[in-house]
């Protein structure tokens, strides 16, 4: 079972400052300044193409930044391309399944994090079934569902007991109650005390899940609030653009 | 092995000839590719995930030594092993372990670069996911072998395959005697010369049955392992 | 799990590498040619040899140059070979003890039945031969240093033809044993020299026949000699030394004269013969 309550998170909060990210010519993020804080979800929105998985993987530790710094509860990591260090876990878009079985995939995120042989089975039922997927323990992992992959995926990202959850656009091929249960999951994860950071191009989802608001248009940060502030009145052009529902170009 | 005797015949009677000749073709070519993929499977999963100054170059070279041709190969290793040679005194020319030799060097090339390719192509899949994991490089390298398992199989099969193929390395280093270096290749090849064609396809035709058996038996572990882990 | 693997592997390996060590203990090389394997006359002899001595023989057959560069490296103990020429040189090397004559079979000249170059039952063999080329008839050659290739030679040599220089398309030196020419020769309708023994035991025969024989240059001695210890130091000169023994021994000689072929005996011992 996941532990209820961590000490206070020493990955938190995430600091970005300034920081740019370009790759082949392209600019992918421009001059951002962020902060993300323990408490509620904090979801990006954006268009395709506006930066929202380059940030996450930025904030995560995966993608090294071109300018500016990042801390992570203050310490800098130095941002090479390799393993993220400390207690962070993320969920791809397109998550990748190894060829094991479902409990193969956990006991294998558990190992990586480094849990005792001794908890593991016990972790892995765990996970599982927080994730709900008791009874799908020994099937292949690749021959699951896609909803049923990406919560296999997410209980692989709470194997590493983290303090910070990245999600880049977990419910983007699901069906509605898939995508419930994904929501349901952020709520309780969220009750456990762990930060959940993630993008969606689902307005109503952000609605639903937010606690604040990040919108990125062209490598850029538009607009950053508290959700409330930002659904009642977007202070910028684009926010009450991309509020209406009509494009961002 | 009396020349009057069809090949068939000798299989059903248990012709302990003949079964001397399989026994050895196999542990041969079996060893072989044991000892090939010893060496050819890290090697190539070190070629798939290490980057190293002249690793392309590295790749277009154990691609080339696929086609390394074998009669040089026994050649070569028959001039090391021979009595006059700088290997005499390990007395290995004319024995089934210089043949072993021979065959390791041919196959474990196919090993490797199949192994490459496999590792590299799995790589690319599980990248960002084994980064998000935090694995570390000797957890990863055993992993993609791990996962990739099944793929590996087929690349020892194709190693195999050369491997049981084999006849002039092995014929110039083993020396086919009668007994000890004579394999199923080997025998093929002498009763050809010694115009005993019916018990040369006879051989043909056992070796054949082998070969497939062997890779029904890879086949059928393939498929059971695929449906436990998909 | 892959490391238990790898253990697995380790183990099977340590078991086939610790196998063929007891055969080697009482065994000797000999490094003989392929027309004395083809005619069968080992796997006759030798079992007679080990049931009587405990020695294994192992065979490598060779053509006769090819088996005497064989003693040369040292990678034998006893070289039987049948070119007496050859022979005589590698003693004046230094690379054998003594020369012991053990058996003579003869050569015959084999060709298609329908003989184009109309040889069939010449009594002069070289005369044969130059009809052969100045008909242009397809003759294959050995061409690998064997003794029969050398004894081929020299035939021309005696009709009076420079081989090297006088021969065409119709001249075809494969470089392979008497099994491979023959089997070519039928493929082809062509004229090739074989020795007897090989003749007899060869199971594709096909449309040839022999049409050349009983020249006294078609006379074939076959010799062993014990690869010299005092150049290469690993040779087994007892058990060599016993092997030699056995075939020129009157035991020996009467197993030799014993083989035969649908009754027809190959070879013809002659060890007393000191001068062959």
């Amino acid at each position: 079972m996941m532990p209820n309550m961590r000490a206070p998170a020493s990955e938190l909060p995430i600091n970005l400052m300034r920081i740019s990210i370009v790759a082949a010519a392209v600019t992918l993020l421009d001059d951002i300044t962020l902060t993300l804080g323990p408490g509620a979800p904090t979801v990006l929105i954006g268009p395709n193409g506006a930066g929202k998985t380059t940030l996450l993987r930025a904030a995560m530790g995966l993608t090294p930044v071109t300018r500016g710094r990042i801390t992570w509860g203050g310490k800098d990591w130095g941002g090479r391309e390799s393993a993220p260090p400390g207690r962070r876990a993320i969920l791809f878009q397109r998550p990748v399944m190894l060829r094991r079985s479902a409990a193969g995939n956990v006991r294998y995120a558990l190992a990586a994090a480094d849990v005792p042989h001794s908890a593991r089975a016990e972790r892995t039922a765990g996970l599982l079934a927080l994730v709900g997927l008791e009874g799908l323990e020994r099937r292949p992992a690749r021959k699951l569902s896609g909803g049923e992959q990406q919560r296999l995926a997410l209980a692989r990202a709470l194997a590493r007991d983290p303090a910070v959850l990245f999600l880049d656009e977990p419910t983007a091929s699901l069906d509605p109650a898939a995508t419930k249960a994904i929501e349901d999951l952020v709520r309780t994860i969220t009750a456990r005390g762990v930060k959940v950071v993630m993008s969606t191009h689902d307005l109503g989802q952000a609605r639903r899940l937010a606690g604040d608001i990040v919108l990125l248009h062209r490598g850029r940060l538009i607009e950053s609030g508290p959700a409330a502030e930002f659904f009642a009145k977007p202070r910028t052009p684009e926010g009450r653009t991309f509020i209406a529902g009509e494009l961002l170009v | 092995m009396s020349g009057d005797v069809s090949a068939l015949h000798m299989v059903l009677t248990g012709d302990p000839g003949l079964y001397a000749i399989v026994r050895l073709s196999l542990i041969v070519s079996l060893s072989a590719v044991l000892l090939a993929a010893l060496i050819g499977v890290p090697a190539g999963a070190m070629l798939a995930l290490v980057r190293f100054p002249g690793r392309e170059a590295a790749i277009v070279f154990l691609n080339a030594l696929m086609g390394l041709p074998p009669v040089v190969v026994g050649l070569a290793i028959f001039l090391l092993l021979s009595r006059s040679g700088p290997l005499g005194s390990w007395g290995l020319l004319f024995t089934p372990q210089a043949m072993v030799i021979v065959q390791t060097i041919l196959v474990a090339p196919i090993v490797a670069a199949l192994t490459r390719q496999t590792i590299e192509d799995l790589w690319a899949e599980y990248r960002d996911e084994l980064a998000a994991m935090n694995v570390g490089a000797g957890r990863r390298v055993v992993t993609l072998v791990w996962d990739a398992r099944f793929s590996l199989v087929t690349a020892l099969l194709a190693g195999f395959g050369r491997a049981a193929a084999e006849v002039g390395a092995i014929i110039i280093v083993g020396g086919n005697i009668d007994g000890f270096t004579r394999t199923m290749t080997t025998a093929i090849a002498l009763e050809t010369s010694k115009g005993d064609l019916p018990l040369a396809v006879g051989l043909g035709m056992v070796l054949m049955l082998i070969i497939v058996l062997i890779n029904a038996l890879a086949w059928g572990a393939r498929r059971a392992g695929e449906r436990y882990a998909g | 799990m892959p490391t238990r693997r790898i253990f697995v592997a380790a183990a099977i390996i340590a078991v086939m590498a610790a196998q063929p060590a007891p055969a080697q203990d009482k065994s000797i090389v000999v490094a003989s040619t392929t027309s004395t394997q083809d005619s069968g006359l080992f796997e006759y002899l030798l079992p007679l040899f080990t049931k009587k001595t405990g020695i294994t023989v192992k065979v490598v057959a060779q053509g006769t140059g090819q088996a005497l560069d064989t003693g040369r490296r040292g990678d034998a103990d006893v070289v039987f070979v049948h070119a007496k020429s050859a022979e005589e040189k590698f003693l004046a090397e230094g690379q054998g003890v003594q020369r012991f004559p053990v058996m003579y079979n003869d050569f015959v000249l084999i060709g298609p039945k329908s003989d184009p170059a109309n040889i069939r039952g010449m009594k002069d063999v070289a005369k044969a031969f130059q009809t052969i080329k100045d008909k242009k008839a397809d003759f294959i050659s050995r061409g690998d240093r064997s003794g029969t290739n050398i004894a081929e030679l020299k035939l021309w040599k005696d009709a009076g033809i420079d081989i090297e220089k006088d021969k065409g398309p119709w001249y075809k030196s494969i470089g392979q044993g008497m099994g491979a020419a023959l089997n070519t020769a039928g493929a082809s309708n062509a004229y090739v020299l074989s020795d007897r023994g090989t003749w007899i035991h060869f199971k594709n025969k096909g449309d040839l026949a022999i049409l050349v024989e009983g020249d006294k240059r078609m006379f074939n001695q076959y010799g062993v000699m014990l690869v010299n210890p005092a150049k290469h130091p690993n040779v087994k000169k007892e058990l060599g030394q016993q092997f030699i023994d056995y075939l020129i021994s009157p035991q020996g000689q009467k197993d030799i004269a014993n083989y035969k072929i649908n009754g027809e005996q190959l070879f013809y011992p002659n060890a007393s013969d000191h001068g062959a």
